[in-house]
């Protein structure tokens, strides 16, 4: 029984159609790379995903529920699907910790105590414990990031979306943040990741995408995808990432 | 009790708007020239000129302009001249104007690249050539939407001088609501007039805005 | 005819000017919290709003910013009673500011939203929070905080304005100064002094904002 399953999804930008029929399912507990060219359509599909941005055509069901593009649907369903972003997006007004809690207290109208104890815990699942009155301008690319992380989990989602969550940070500080990745993986949290990590992909991964002008080209786990590319247009992807 | 319609209101209205675009008018011209000359003063390399023009502009926006206009009546008639209201008004209109501007300009000359200072430095021309070849029409390009901005205040800002007697709209306003007692029409179409005079150039200054920075971002 | 200045004659009647400069403290006060919690509901309208509240709104804020405050006041104060609504001076001159200002917070604070990066509303909004959610708890401190140096002077330039509530009896500061000039003569001094006032009531309201935005947005205190 597939946690997401995405059907024949298809979506334009005026006369450019971004994804042109985009069929994947995404079983419980798999970790799953879209890797790709800009352009391929890898983030829109993402971002399809948890409603922001809409469908044309086709459909997205997530734990079994369709995804209606209404409020109140989307609200719902971004309670169970939460979203890391490359440019972290974390509240520049409000502590790290105060950032993981606010969606608790005020979607879930969790006690500030609790959701306090909560923030902890999370902040101390990615390795910041010590950061919880820290400001985002006061930490690194890396650490903003993994606060970012432990924000979308304090929601406890049955999944996350990463969008290419490490594309903006220094090199040093990307694996402080794909360990932490590594570490959901194992404990059984469904992913899905738009990414570049090559490397990770192949060692995380359950399955690997890749996506090329807006349709799934090839897909598999990464031994076959990495190793025995079948098309032309992944090979000359894989030449010139690797 | 003489009965008086709407529109002999509104006529009576629209003879005392010509005095308020008339002092408008007045207002600005001479405020723009008292505003070059409070600019120049202010980006002088001598520190007693920018001062005395810092002080002028910092008096001038820190106080009331209702204040600067019995101040201009009262102060002007000790001198021993004859004040008309339209002179104390036109007077403290000048000045509050020219302040305003002077600062706009200002901000207007330093939002023109110190590159361009530079490049004309280097090509030995003397300040005198620099702002006037190089910096002041570019300046001048980015000053045309505030400017006209503010012309918006300047029309506002003559209902003030009804206060010092001075008959424009506002003083019509007043007069005819004493004759009439109908309050609610002659305020709503004093409004109104006010409305059609400003509104135009807000929309005008907005637009230049636009393009302002659609030029800017090529 | 040398004038002979006798500021003596004005400091006679300090109380007077005291309770003048009182009355103008409560009608900034008052105008200020009002004015810029009705920005606030405006831009919030213009911005995040249902459509149909769009027109309505816009259509105040053009009206007050393109109309003289004086004319405002008057409107207020002499023209609603013939619809029903009697109020007193102070109840007048403080709903004008308030109007007055809400009008030009509004436009200031819209600029300061809409320059919230847009990743700031995906991710509240990837965090299942509502728009309004998102407006409240994410972007309008930090949009406060962008526009708070224009915010500042507006409400000085409003507070400047409330002279001409004067004209309606409210015993502001300018009422006060013509009460007094009226009974000794010496118009020059008493607006002068008055002048002198405002200019450092306009001094301490700048500081005093300018401190109130450090308690509300130094990062130090993230709440």
């Amino acid at each position: 029984m597939p946690l997401i399953a995405i059907e024949d999804v298809r979506k334009r930008y005026g006369d450019n159609e971004v994804l042109k029929g985009i069929t994947l399912r995404i079983n419980p507990g798999e970790v799953v790379a879209i890797i790709g060219k800009s352009g391929s359509g890898k983030s829109t599909l993402l971002r399809c995903v948890n409603g922001l941005e809409t469908l044309d055509s086709g459909s997205i069901m997530v734990a079994d529920s369709q995804l209606v593009p209404d409020e109140l649907h989307l609200r719902a369903l971004r309670r169970r699907v939460g979203m890391v972003f490359q440019q972290f997006n974390l509240f520049p007004h409000l502590s790290a910790g105060r950032n993981v809690m606010l969606s608790p207290m005020v979607v879930k109208k969790t006690p500030e105590a609790e959701a306090a104890a909560l923030a902890r815990r999370m902040l101390d699942r990615v390795g910041l414990a010590d950061k919880f009155d820290a400001l985002p301008d006061q930490l690194s690319g890396g650490q903003q990031q993994r606060v970012a992380i432990a924000r979308a989990l304090a929601m406890q989602p049955i999944a996350l979306l990463c969008d290419e969550i490490t594309s903006a940070l220094d090199p040093e500080l990307v694996g402080e943040v794909l360990g932490v990745v590594r570490e959901l993986a194992e404990d059984g949290m469904t992913l899905l990741m738009v990414t570049h990590e090559m490397r990770f992909a192949r060692e995380v991964c359950h399955r690997v995408v890749f996506m090329h002008q807006g349709r799934v080209h090839e897909s598999g786990p990464p031994e076959e995808v990495f190793g025995k590319p079948q098309t032309p247009e992944l090979r000359q992807f894989l030449a010139a990432s690797l | 009790m003489i009965e008086f319609s709407t529109w002999d209101i509104l006529r009576n209205l629209l003879l005392a708007a010509r005095w308020t675009v008339l002092l408008s008018l007045a207002a600005f011209i001479g405020g723009a020239l008292a505003g070059i000359a409070v600019l120049w003063l202010r980006t002088s390399r001598a520190a007693l000129p920018r001062r005395a023009a810092w002080a002028y502009i910092e008096l001038f926006q820190g106080t009331p302009l209702l204040m600067q206009l019995f101040l201009a009546f009262f102060g002007l008639s000790l001198l021993g001249l004859e004040v008309s209201a339209w002179t104390a008004a036109g007077a403290a209109l000048v000045l509050w104007t020219g302040a305003f501007l002077a600062e706009i300009w200002r901000g207007c000359v330093e939002a023109v690249p110190r590159g361009q200072w530079e490049a004309s430095a280097s090509l030995a021309m003397s300040r005198l050539q620099q702002m006037r070849h190089v910096v002041l029409p570019q300046a001048m390009r980015i000053a045309i939407a505030p400017t006209v901005g503010f012309s918006v205040q300047v029309v506002k800002g003559t209902a003030l001088t009804s206060i010092i007697g001075f008959v424009e709209l506002s003083k019509a306003g007043t007069m005819i609501t004493n004759a009439t007692f109908r309050p609610f029409t002659v305020y709503a179409l004093a409004a109104l007039i006010y409305f059609a005079l400003c509104w135009p150039l807000s929309l005008a200054s907005r637009r230049l805005e636009r393009r302002t920075h659609a030029a800017d971002s090529h | 005819m040398a004038y002979r200045f006798d500021f003596a004659a004005v400091f006679d009647y300090t109380p007077v000017l005291a309770k003048g400069v009182l009355v103008t403290v409560e009608l900034i006060a008052f105008g200020a919290a009002a004015g810029v919690a009705a920005g606030i509901a405006c831009a919030w309208a213009r911005t995040q709003g249902p459509r149909w509240l769009r027109p309505p709104v816009a259509a105040y804020i053009e009206v007050v910013r393109n109309t003289p405050f004086l004319i405002q006041l008057f409107f207020i104060f002499f023209g609603l009673p013939s619809a029903g609504v009697k109020l007193t001076e102070m109840q007048a001159a403080c709903l004008a500011m308030a109007v007055n200002l809400g009008a030009y917070s509004a436009e200031i604070i819209r600029a300061g939203i809409q320059a919230t990066p847009r990743g700031q509303f995906e991710a509240g909004a990837s965090l299942a929070m509502s728009p309004g959610q998102v407006f409240r708890h994410v972007v309008l401190r930090p949009s406060l905080q962008r526009i708070w140096p224009a915010l500042s002077s507006q409400i000085v330039i409003v507070m400047l304005g409330s002279a001409v509530c004067s004209q309606i009896a409210a015993e502001e500061l300018t009422f006060a100064a013509n009460f007094i000039q009226s009974r000794n003569f010496r118009a020059f001094e008493v607006y002068f002094v008055a002048t002198a006032i405002y200019l450092l009531l306009a001094v301490l309201l700048r500081a005093l904002l300018h401190a109130l935005g450090r308690r509300l947005f130094d990062p130090g205190r993230a709440r």
